[in-house]
Protein backbone atom coordinates (compact mmCIF):
# COMPACT_ATOMS: atom_id res chain seq x y z
CA UNK A 1 0.00 0.00 0.00
CA UNK A 2 1.58 3.71 -0.74
CA UNK A 3 1.88 5.24 1.96
CA UNK A 4 -0.82 8.53 2.36
CA UNK A 5 1.26 10.87 2.49
CA UNK A 6 4.95 10.69 0.72
CA UNK A 7 6.70 12.60 -1.97
CA UNK A 8 4.59 10.40 -4.72
CA UNK A 9 1.59 11.40 -3.60
CA UNK A 10 2.07 15.54 -3.00
CA UNK A 11 3.37 15.30 -6.98
CA UNK A 12 0.26 13.21 -7.79
CA UNK A 13 -1.94 15.56 -5.80
CA UNK A 14 0.23 18.78 -7.20
CA UNK A 15 -0.75 17.62 -10.94
CA UNK A 16 -4.61 17.30 -9.81
CA UNK A 17 -4.67 20.29 -8.24
CA UNK A 18 -4.67 19.64 -4.64
CA UNK A 19 -8.41 18.44 -5.12
CA UNK A 20 -8.71 15.15 -4.23
CA UNK A 21 -6.54 15.01 -0.49
CA UNK A 22 -8.93 13.72 1.63
CA UNK A 23 -9.30 15.11 5.14
CA UNK A 24 -7.34 13.58 8.30
CA UNK A 25 -10.23 12.21 10.04
CA UNK A 26 -13.78 11.82 9.15
CA UNK A 27 -16.66 13.52 11.50
CA UNK A 28 -18.36 10.48 11.92
CA UNK A 29 -22.07 10.39 14.06
CA UNK A 30 -21.49 8.01 17.41
CA UNK A 31 -22.88 4.75 16.83
CA UNK A 32 -24.81 3.06 19.99
CA UNK A 33 -22.47 0.98 20.58
CA UNK A 34 -18.33 0.36 20.91
CA UNK A 35 -16.21 -2.24 21.94
CA UNK A 36 -14.23 1.24 23.71
CA UNK A 37 -14.90 4.36 24.38
CA UNK A 38 -12.09 6.65 25.04
CA UNK A 39 -12.90 9.54 26.99
CA UNK A 40 -10.94 12.71 25.79
CA UNK A 41 -9.26 13.59 22.44
CA UNK A 42 -6.01 14.70 23.75
CA UNK A 43 -1.99 13.55 22.34
CA UNK A 44 -2.78 10.50 25.26
CA UNK A 45 -6.20 9.33 23.74
CA UNK A 46 -5.68 9.49 20.44
CA UNK A 47 -1.98 7.74 20.96
CA UNK A 48 -4.22 4.79 22.85
CA UNK A 49 -7.07 4.44 20.36
CA UNK A 50 -4.07 4.50 17.16
CA UNK A 51 -1.61 1.38 19.68
CA UNK A 52 -5.56 -0.46 20.18
CA UNK A 53 -5.69 -0.43 16.38
CA UNK A 54 -2.77 -0.82 15.37
CA UNK A 55 -1.06 -3.48 18.18
CA UNK A 56 -4.25 -4.65 19.66
CA UNK A 57 -6.84 -5.08 16.68
CA UNK A 58 -9.14 -3.50 18.31
CA UNK A 59 -10.98 -1.15 15.72
CA UNK A 60 -14.88 -0.42 17.24
CA UNK A 61 -13.67 2.14 19.15
CA UNK A 62 -14.63 6.16 19.89
CA UNK A 63 -13.02 9.09 21.05
CA UNK A 64 -14.98 11.42 22.56
CA UNK A 65 -13.40 15.05 22.50
CA UNK A 66 -15.56 17.79 24.33
CA UNK A 67 -14.17 20.18 22.16
CA UNK A 68 -12.03 20.15 19.28
CA UNK A 69 -9.39 17.47 18.41
CA UNK A 70 -6.27 18.98 19.76
CA UNK A 71 -7.64 21.68 21.73
CA UNK A 72 -6.32 20.73 25.29
CA UNK A 73 -2.76 20.17 26.54
CA UNK A 74 -1.66 18.68 23.42
CA UNK A 75 -1.79 21.97 21.61
CA UNK A 76 -0.75 23.84 24.79
CA UNK A 77 2.99 23.14 26.11
CA UNK A 78 5.88 23.50 25.71
CA UNK A 79 6.90 20.52 23.38
CA UNK A 80 10.12 18.82 25.08
CA UNK A 81 10.68 15.29 25.06
CA UNK A 82 13.21 13.29 27.20
CA UNK A 83 13.62 10.52 29.62
CA UNK A 84 16.22 11.85 32.12
CA UNK A 85 14.71 10.55 35.38
CA UNK A 86 15.58 9.51 38.14
CA UNK A 87 14.14 6.02 39.70
CA UNK A 88 13.52 3.05 37.49
CA UNK A 89 9.97 3.02 36.89
CA UNK A 90 9.87 6.22 35.50
CA UNK A 91 12.94 5.85 33.60
CA UNK A 92 11.87 2.49 32.11
CA UNK A 93 8.73 3.85 31.08
CA UNK A 94 10.01 7.31 29.48
CA UNK A 95 12.77 5.52 27.53
CA UNK A 96 9.84 3.08 26.12
CA UNK A 97 8.58 6.88 25.05
CA UNK A 98 11.58 7.83 23.64
CA UNK A 99 12.06 4.94 21.52
CA UNK A 100 8.70 5.45 20.57
CA UNK A 101 9.13 8.88 19.72
CA UNK A 102 12.51 8.37 17.66
CA UNK A 103 10.03 5.72 14.77
CA UNK A 104 7.22 7.83 15.41
CA UNK A 105 7.31 9.98 11.88
CA UNK A 106 7.98 6.86 10.07
CA UNK A 107 5.46 4.99 11.98
CA UNK A 108 2.58 7.51 11.71
CA UNK A 109 3.42 8.27 8.34
CA UNK A 110 3.01 11.65 9.38
CA UNK A 111 5.84 14.11 9.92
CA UNK A 112 6.09 14.99 13.77
CA UNK A 113 9.29 16.79 13.76
CA UNK A 114 11.06 15.21 16.24
CA UNK A 115 14.08 16.92 16.72
CA UNK A 116 16.58 15.10 19.48
CA UNK A 117 18.50 18.51 19.86
CA UNK A 118 19.06 17.22 23.63
CA UNK A 119 17.91 18.69 26.83
CA UNK A 120 20.68 20.35 29.86
CA UNK A 121 19.72 20.52 32.93
CA UNK A 122 22.18 23.15 34.49
CA UNK A 123 23.67 22.78 37.65
CA UNK A 124 24.77 26.01 39.93
CA UNK A 125 26.29 24.54 42.96
CA UNK A 126 28.45 21.28 43.44
CA UNK A 127 26.28 19.58 45.62
CA UNK A 128 23.81 19.80 42.55
CA UNK A 129 26.19 18.84 40.41
CA UNK A 130 26.58 15.58 42.32
CA UNK A 131 23.23 15.13 42.32
CA UNK A 132 23.29 15.20 38.63
CA UNK A 133 26.20 12.59 38.36
CA UNK A 134 23.89 10.52 40.45
CA UNK A 135 20.96 10.97 38.19
CA UNK A 136 22.98 10.15 35.29
CA UNK A 137 24.66 7.51 36.63
CA UNK A 138 21.52 5.83 37.21
CA UNK A 139 20.10 6.84 33.90
CA UNK A 140 23.36 5.06 32.28
CA UNK A 141 22.27 2.10 34.35
CA UNK A 142 19.29 1.28 32.62
CA UNK A 143 20.82 2.16 29.07
CA UNK A 144 19.76 5.61 28.47
CA UNK A 145 22.02 8.07 27.46
CA UNK A 146 23.55 11.14 29.59
CA UNK A 147 26.59 12.74 29.65
CA UNK A 148 28.06 15.29 31.99
CA UNK A 149 28.97 18.78 30.70
CA UNK A 150 31.64 20.99 32.33
CA UNK A 151 30.89 25.06 31.98
CA UNK A 152 33.59 25.57 29.18
CA UNK A 153 31.51 22.92 27.15
CA UNK A 154 27.97 24.52 28.09
CA UNK A 155 29.70 27.77 26.76
CA UNK A 156 30.12 26.18 23.25
CA UNK A 157 27.15 24.52 23.27
CA UNK A 158 24.76 28.01 24.44
CA UNK A 159 27.03 30.79 23.55
CA UNK A 160 24.29 33.38 24.94
CA UNK A 161 24.13 31.55 27.86
CA UNK A 162 25.77 33.58 30.73
CA UNK A 163 28.19 31.24 32.66
CA UNK A 164 30.43 34.00 33.97
CA UNK A 165 30.87 34.68 38.00
CA UNK A 166 29.48 37.07 38.11
CA UNK A 167 25.93 35.45 36.88
CA UNK A 168 23.04 35.46 39.37
CA UNK A 169 23.61 31.88 39.96
CA UNK A 170 26.88 30.45 37.92
CA UNK A 171 26.62 27.99 36.38
CA UNK A 172 29.28 24.86 37.42
CA UNK A 173 28.16 22.34 35.06
CA UNK A 174 25.13 20.54 33.75
CA UNK A 175 24.03 17.00 32.80
CA UNK A 176 22.94 16.75 29.06
CA UNK A 177 20.55 13.84 27.32
CA UNK A 178 21.79 14.04 23.69
CA UNK A 179 19.02 12.16 22.39
CA UNK A 180 16.21 14.20 24.71
CA UNK A 181 14.67 16.98 22.38
CA UNK A 182 11.51 18.09 21.17
CA UNK A 183 8.25 17.79 18.80
CA UNK A 184 5.48 19.65 16.69
CA UNK A 185 2.59 19.35 19.35
CA UNK A 186 -0.12 19.64 16.83
CA UNK A 187 1.44 17.07 14.38
CA UNK A 188 1.51 14.45 17.35
CA UNK A 189 -2.13 14.88 18.18
CA UNK A 190 -3.25 15.20 14.01
CA UNK A 191 -0.76 12.13 13.34
CA UNK A 192 -1.83 9.83 16.13
CA UNK A 193 -6.08 10.68 15.10
CA UNK A 194 -5.45 9.79 11.39
CA UNK A 195 -3.67 6.74 12.02
CA UNK A 196 -6.86 5.57 13.95
CA UNK A 197 -9.05 7.04 11.89
CA UNK A 198 -7.72 5.07 9.25
CA UNK A 199 -7.79 2.07 11.01
CA UNK A 200 -11.80 2.28 11.55
CA UNK A 201 -11.44 4.19 14.93
CA UNK A 202 -14.19 7.08 15.28
CA UNK A 203 -12.93 10.47 16.36
CA UNK A 204 -16.21 12.14 17.77
CA UNK A 205 -15.66 16.08 18.59
CA UNK A 206 -18.04 18.81 20.11
CA UNK A 207 -19.17 15.44 22.01
CA UNK A 208 -18.94 15.94 26.08
CA UNK A 209 -19.72 13.21 28.58
CA UNK A 210 -22.25 14.20 30.86
CA UNK A 211 -22.44 10.92 32.66
CA UNK A 212 -21.89 7.19 32.98
CA UNK A 213 -24.32 4.40 32.51
CA UNK A 214 -24.21 2.15 34.79
CA UNK A 215 -25.34 -1.87 35.77
CA UNK A 216 -24.62 -1.92 39.32
CA UNK A 217 -21.24 -1.05 39.93
CA UNK A 218 -20.06 -1.67 36.53
CA UNK A 219 -19.37 1.37 33.72
CA UNK A 220 -21.77 -0.03 30.53
CA UNK A 221 -21.40 3.43 28.63
CA UNK A 222 -21.66 7.02 28.78
CA UNK A 223 -23.82 9.72 28.40
CA UNK A 224 -23.18 12.82 26.20
CA UNK A 225 -24.58 15.59 24.78
CA UNK A 226 -24.71 13.41 21.70
CA UNK A 227 -26.43 10.79 23.26
CA UNK A 228 -26.12 8.02 25.09
CA UNK A 229 -23.08 5.74 23.94
CA UNK A 230 -22.53 1.99 25.36
CA UNK A 231 -19.47 0.32 25.67
CA UNK A 232 -17.92 -3.34 26.86
CA UNK A 233 -15.01 -0.55 28.19
CA UNK A 234 -14.85 2.62 28.88
CA UNK A 235 -11.24 4.39 29.05
CA UNK A 236 -11.00 7.98 30.81
CA UNK A 237 -7.80 10.05 29.60
CA UNK A 238 -8.83 13.66 30.33
CA UNK A 239 -5.69 14.94 32.28
CA UNK A 240 -6.92 18.08 33.77
CA UNK A 241 -10.59 17.37 33.98
CA UNK A 242 -9.62 13.87 35.72
CA UNK A 243 -11.11 15.26 38.85
CA UNK A 244 -14.51 16.47 37.20
CA UNK A 245 -15.26 13.42 34.54
CA UNK A 246 -14.27 10.85 38.10
CA UNK A 247 -17.14 12.85 40.21
CA UNK A 248 -19.50 11.66 37.09
CA UNK A 249 -18.57 8.46 38.00
CA UNK A 250 -19.85 8.78 41.41
CA UNK A 251 -16.27 9.01 42.67
CA UNK A 252 -15.44 12.13 45.21
CA UNK A 253 -11.75 11.82 45.74
CA UNK A 254 -8.89 11.21 43.90
CA UNK A 255 -5.03 11.43 44.38
CA UNK A 256 -5.16 14.15 41.99
CA UNK A 257 -5.18 18.59 42.27
CA UNK A 258 -6.01 20.51 38.94
CA UNK A 259 -3.14 23.42 38.40
CA UNK A 260 -2.68 25.63 35.90
CA UNK A 261 0.65 26.38 33.71
CA UNK A 262 1.38 28.91 32.05
CA UNK A 263 3.78 29.00 28.51
CA UNK A 264 5.31 31.88 26.58
CA UNK A 265 6.29 32.23 23.29
CA UNK A 266 8.34 35.60 21.72
CA UNK A 267 8.72 37.09 18.51
CA UNK A 268 10.81 35.26 16.07
CA UNK A 269 14.43 35.23 16.12
CA UNK A 270 17.77 33.81 14.14
CA UNK A 271 18.83 30.54 15.42
CA UNK A 272 19.65 31.49 18.82
CA UNK A 273 19.95 28.04 20.51
CA UNK A 274 19.65 24.81 19.06
CA UNK A 275 19.05 22.58 22.38
CA UNK A 276 16.25 22.35 25.15
CA UNK A 277 18.51 24.39 28.28
CA UNK A 278 16.35 24.10 31.77
CA UNK A 279 17.32 26.24 34.82
CA UNK A 280 18.43 24.75 37.85
CA UNK A 281 17.82 27.48 40.56
CA UNK A 282 14.56 27.76 40.26
CA UNK A 283 12.14 26.17 37.49
CA UNK A 284 12.70 27.30 33.75
CA UNK A 285 13.15 25.42 30.49
CA UNK A 286 13.64 27.03 26.99
CA UNK A 287 14.11 26.09 23.13
CA UNK A 288 13.37 27.86 20.05
CA UNK A 289 10.77 26.41 17.76
CA UNK A 290 11.18 26.07 14.01
CA UNK A 291 9.96 29.07 13.26
CA UNK A 292 12.23 30.88 15.28
CA UNK A 293 10.68 32.00 18.55
CA UNK A 294 11.83 30.99 21.95
CA UNK A 295 9.50 29.07 23.48
CA UNK A 296 9.63 28.78 27.24
CA UNK A 297 7.90 28.26 31.14
CA UNK A 298 8.36 27.33 34.71
CA UNK A 299 6.83 26.46 37.45
CA UNK A 300 2.20 26.13 37.79
CA UNK A 301 0.68 28.76 39.51
CA UNK A 302 0.68 26.87 42.50
CA UNK A 303 -2.93 26.92 43.58
CA UNK A 304 -5.77 24.83 42.00
CA UNK A 305 -7.28 26.19 39.11
CA UNK A 306 -9.45 24.60 36.02
CA UNK A 307 -9.33 28.20 34.40
CA UNK A 308 -6.50 27.97 31.26
CA UNK A 309 -4.73 31.14 32.22
CA UNK A 310 -2.78 32.15 34.85
CA UNK A 311 -2.01 34.94 37.01
CA UNK A 312 0.72 37.46 36.84
CA UNK A 313 3.50 36.87 39.56
CA UNK A 314 4.33 33.48 37.50
CA UNK A 315 4.87 35.56 34.40
CA UNK A 316 7.18 38.04 36.07
CA UNK A 317 9.48 35.34 37.61
CA UNK A 318 9.62 33.32 34.79
CA UNK A 319 11.03 36.20 32.74
CA UNK A 320 13.38 37.32 35.36
CA UNK A 321 14.51 33.58 35.49
CA UNK A 322 15.05 33.74 31.83
CA UNK A 323 17.07 37.15 32.01
CA UNK A 324 19.15 35.83 34.64
CA UNK A 325 20.30 32.71 32.11
CA UNK A 326 20.04 35.15 28.83
CA UNK A 327 20.75 38.99 29.74
CA UNK A 328 20.50 39.11 26.00
CA UNK A 329 16.98 38.04 25.78
CA UNK A 330 15.80 41.50 27.85
CA UNK A 331 14.92 43.60 24.83
CA UNK A 332 12.88 40.95 22.96
CA UNK A 333 9.44 40.45 22.63
CA UNK A 334 7.06 38.40 24.10
CA UNK A 335 4.83 37.43 21.56
CA UNK A 336 1.81 35.21 23.63
CA UNK A 337 1.19 33.45 26.58
CA UNK A 338 -1.40 31.35 27.59
CA UNK A 339 -2.31 28.24 29.89
CA UNK A 340 -3.44 24.70 30.39
CA UNK A 341 -4.58 22.44 33.08
CA UNK A 342 -2.63 19.87 34.53
CA UNK A 343 -3.68 16.83 36.65
CA UNK A 344 -0.85 16.97 39.38
CA UNK A 345 -0.27 13.33 41.24
CA UNK A 346 0.70 13.14 44.79
CA UNK A 347 4.35 11.53 43.69
CA UNK A 348 4.30 13.87 40.89
CA UNK A 349 4.34 10.03 38.72
CA UNK A 350 1.20 8.82 36.44
CA UNK A 351 -1.39 6.80 36.88
CA UNK A 352 -2.24 4.03 33.97
CA UNK A 353 -4.59 1.27 35.41
CA UNK A 354 -7.80 -0.66 35.69
CA UNK A 355 -10.78 0.52 37.25
CA UNK A 356 -10.97 2.05 39.41
CA UNK A 357 -14.58 0.71 38.99
CA UNK A 358 -15.41 -2.65 36.81
CA UNK A 359 -15.60 -1.56 32.74
CA UNK A 360 -13.33 1.19 33.80
CA UNK A 361 -10.03 2.22 32.73
CA UNK A 362 -8.05 5.33 33.89
CA UNK A 363 -4.95 7.28 32.63
CA UNK A 364 -3.92 10.34 34.64
CA UNK A 365 -1.72 12.10 36.81
CA UNK A 366 0.71 13.28 34.32
CA UNK A 367 1.36 16.80 35.93
CA UNK A 368 3.12 18.98 33.46
CA UNK A 369 5.22 16.64 32.10
CA UNK A 370 2.95 14.56 29.62
CA UNK A 371 3.34 15.36 26.30
CA UNK A 372 7.02 13.83 26.44
CA UNK A 373 4.98 10.49 27.36
CA UNK A 374 2.15 10.77 24.57
CA UNK A 375 3.38 7.63 22.73
CA UNK A 376 4.53 5.53 25.52
CA UNK A 377 1.06 6.53 27.63
CA UNK A 378 -0.91 5.23 24.67
CA UNK A 379 1.28 2.07 24.12
CA UNK A 380 0.56 0.93 27.75
CA UNK A 381 -2.99 2.05 28.71
CA UNK A 382 -3.67 0.27 25.18
CA UNK A 383 -2.31 -2.49 26.59
CA UNK A 384 -4.09 -1.98 29.84
CA UNK A 385 -7.60 -1.99 28.09
CA UNK A 386 -6.89 -4.44 25.61
CA UNK A 387 -5.43 -7.30 27.97
CA UNK A 388 -7.21 -6.35 31.44
CA UNK A 389 -4.08 -5.88 33.06
CA UNK A 390 -1.12 -3.72 33.00
CA UNK A 391 1.65 -3.95 31.08
CA UNK A 392 5.34 -4.45 32.81
CA UNK A 393 6.21 -0.74 31.85
CA UNK A 394 2.89 0.90 33.52
CA UNK A 395 2.69 -2.09 36.75
CA UNK A 396 4.00 0.48 38.84
CA UNK A 397 1.22 3.47 38.05
CA UNK A 398 -1.83 1.95 40.13
CA UNK A 399 -3.83 4.29 41.63
CA UNK A 400 -3.56 2.47 44.89
CA UNK A 401 -0.33 3.24 45.56
CA UNK A 402 -0.68 6.21 47.33
CA UNK A 403 -2.52 3.81 50.31
CA UNK A 404 -0.21 1.23 50.11
CA UNK A 405 3.16 3.28 50.81
CA UNK A 406 4.46 2.62 46.94
CA UNK A 407 4.73 6.52 45.65
CA UNK A 408 7.27 6.73 43.01
CA UNK A 409 8.34 10.33 43.67
CA UNK A 410 11.41 10.83 41.24
CA UNK A 411 11.82 14.38 43.14
CA UNK A 412 11.04 13.35 46.52
CA UNK A 413 8.91 16.27 47.13
CA UNK A 414 6.08 14.32 49.23
CA UNK A 415 2.14 14.94 48.78
CA UNK A 416 2.35 18.59 48.05
CA UNK A 417 1.12 18.80 44.01
CA UNK A 418 2.31 22.20 43.65
CA UNK A 419 5.76 21.18 44.05
CA UNK A 420 6.41 18.44 41.86
CA UNK B 1 -5.48 37.86 41.78
CA UNK B 2 -6.73 39.85 44.47
CA UNK B 3 -6.98 38.57 47.78
CA UNK B 4 -8.92 40.66 50.51
CA UNK B 5 -6.99 39.93 53.98
CA UNK B 6 -9.89 40.56 56.63
CA UNK B 7 -6.55 42.36 58.50
CA UNK B 8 -4.95 44.24 55.68
CA UNK B 9 -7.48 44.69 52.64
CA UNK B 10 -6.87 43.87 49.12
CA UNK B 11 -3.72 42.96 47.99
CA UNK B 12 -2.04 41.40 45.07
CA UNK B 13 -1.60 37.39 45.09
CA UNK B 14 1.89 37.83 45.46
CA UNK B 15 1.86 38.52 49.35
CA UNK B 16 -0.17 35.20 49.77
CA UNK B 17 1.37 31.56 50.13
CA UNK B 18 -1.05 29.01 48.85
CA UNK B 19 -1.10 26.33 51.53
CA UNK B 20 -3.52 24.01 49.74
CA UNK B 21 -7.32 22.09 50.34
CA UNK B 22 -8.93 23.67 53.44
CA UNK B 23 -11.03 20.89 53.16
CA UNK B 24 -8.92 17.73 54.23
CA UNK B 25 -9.34 16.75 58.25
CA UNK B 26 -6.29 15.31 60.01
CA UNK B 27 -6.94 12.29 62.18
CA UNK B 28 -6.40 12.86 65.97
CA UNK B 29 -2.58 12.42 66.75
CA UNK B 30 -3.02 8.73 68.36
CA UNK B 31 -4.70 7.61 65.61
CA UNK B 32 -4.49 4.47 64.60
CA UNK B 33 -6.81 4.62 61.30
CA UNK B 34 -4.82 4.13 59.09
CA UNK B 35 -7.06 4.46 56.46
CA UNK B 36 -8.32 7.80 57.68
CA UNK B 37 -4.31 8.96 57.38
CA UNK B 38 -4.13 8.08 54.06
CA UNK B 39 -7.21 10.05 52.67
CA UNK B 40 -6.10 13.25 54.86
CA UNK B 41 -2.64 13.07 53.09
CA UNK B 42 -3.36 11.59 49.83
CA UNK B 43 -7.19 12.24 48.52
CA UNK B 44 -8.30 15.34 47.20
CA UNK B 45 -11.77 16.69 46.38
CA UNK B 46 -10.58 18.99 43.83
CA UNK B 47 -13.65 20.76 42.64
CA UNK B 48 -14.74 22.98 39.51
CA UNK B 49 -16.17 25.62 40.85
CA UNK B 50 -15.99 26.86 44.58
CA UNK B 51 -12.83 25.32 46.47
CA UNK B 52 -12.08 26.15 50.48
CA UNK B 53 -8.51 26.66 50.63
CA UNK B 54 -6.16 27.92 53.23
CA UNK B 55 -4.10 30.80 52.22
CA UNK B 56 -1.05 32.30 54.63
CA UNK B 57 -0.72 36.35 54.13
CA UNK B 58 3.05 35.37 54.38
CA UNK B 59 4.35 38.90 52.98
CA UNK B 60 1.75 40.94 55.45
CA UNK B 61 0.26 39.99 58.75
CA UNK B 62 1.11 36.51 58.64
CA UNK B 63 -2.87 35.78 59.33
CA UNK B 64 -3.89 32.35 57.76
CA UNK B 65 -6.67 32.67 56.16
CA UNK B 66 -9.55 30.40 54.45
CA UNK B 67 -10.60 31.50 51.31
CA UNK B 68 -13.53 29.95 49.39
CA UNK B 69 -12.55 30.41 45.28
CA UNK B 70 -13.86 29.71 42.40
CA UNK B 71 -11.43 27.09 40.75
CA UNK B 72 -12.84 27.81 37.13
CA UNK B 73 -13.22 31.54 37.16
CA UNK B 74 -10.21 32.23 39.78
CA UNK B 75 -13.32 34.89 41.79
CA UNK B 76 -12.82 34.95 45.13
CA UNK B 77 -16.70 34.78 47.42
CA UNK B 78 -15.24 34.13 51.05
CA UNK B 79 -11.90 35.15 53.13
CA UNK B 80 -11.80 34.66 57.26
CA UNK B 81 -9.20 34.15 59.69
CA UNK B 82 -8.83 30.53 60.05
CA UNK B 83 -9.05 30.58 63.64
CA UNK B 84 -11.10 32.94 65.97
CA UNK B 85 -9.33 35.90 66.03
CA UNK B 86 -9.16 38.28 69.33
CA UNK B 87 -10.32 41.94 68.59
CA UNK B 88 -11.81 43.52 66.01
CA UNK B 89 -10.98 42.36 62.26
CA UNK B 90 -11.04 46.06 60.70
CA UNK B 91 -8.04 48.16 59.45
CA UNK B 92 -6.19 49.52 63.21
CA UNK B 93 -6.67 53.24 62.91
CA UNK B 94 -3.92 55.70 62.54
CA UNK B 95 -3.50 56.41 65.82
CA UNK B 96 -2.88 52.91 66.74
CA UNK B 97 -0.09 52.10 64.47
CA UNK B 98 2.63 54.99 66.00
Amino acid sequence: MMAEYSALSLLANALKGNKDWKPAWRKPDPKASYDVIIIGGGGHGLSTAYYLAKEHGITNVAVLEKGWLGSGNVGRNTTAVRSNYLLPANTRFYEHSMKLWENLSHDLNYNVMFSQRGCLNLAHTPAQFDDYARRGNAMRHLGVDAELMTTAQIKRLIPALDVSDSARFPVVGGLMQRRAGTARHDAVAWGYARGADRRGVDIIENCEVTGFLRDGDRITGVTTSRGDIRAKKVAVSVAGSTGRVMRLAGIETMPIESHVLQAFVTESLKPFIDTVVTFGMGHFYLSQSDKGGLVYGGDIDGYNSYAQRGNLPVVDEVMSEMLALFPGLARVRMLRSWGGVCDMSMDGSPIITTGPLPGMYLNCGWCYGGFKATPASGWCFAWTIAKDEPHDLNASFTLDRFHRGLVIDDKGQGATPRLH
Amino acid sequence: MLITCPYCGPRDVIEFTYQGDGNRARPEPASQNFEAWNAYVYDRLNPAGDHNEIWQHSGGCRAHLRVVRNTLTHEISSVTFVRGHHGSASRPEAEDRS
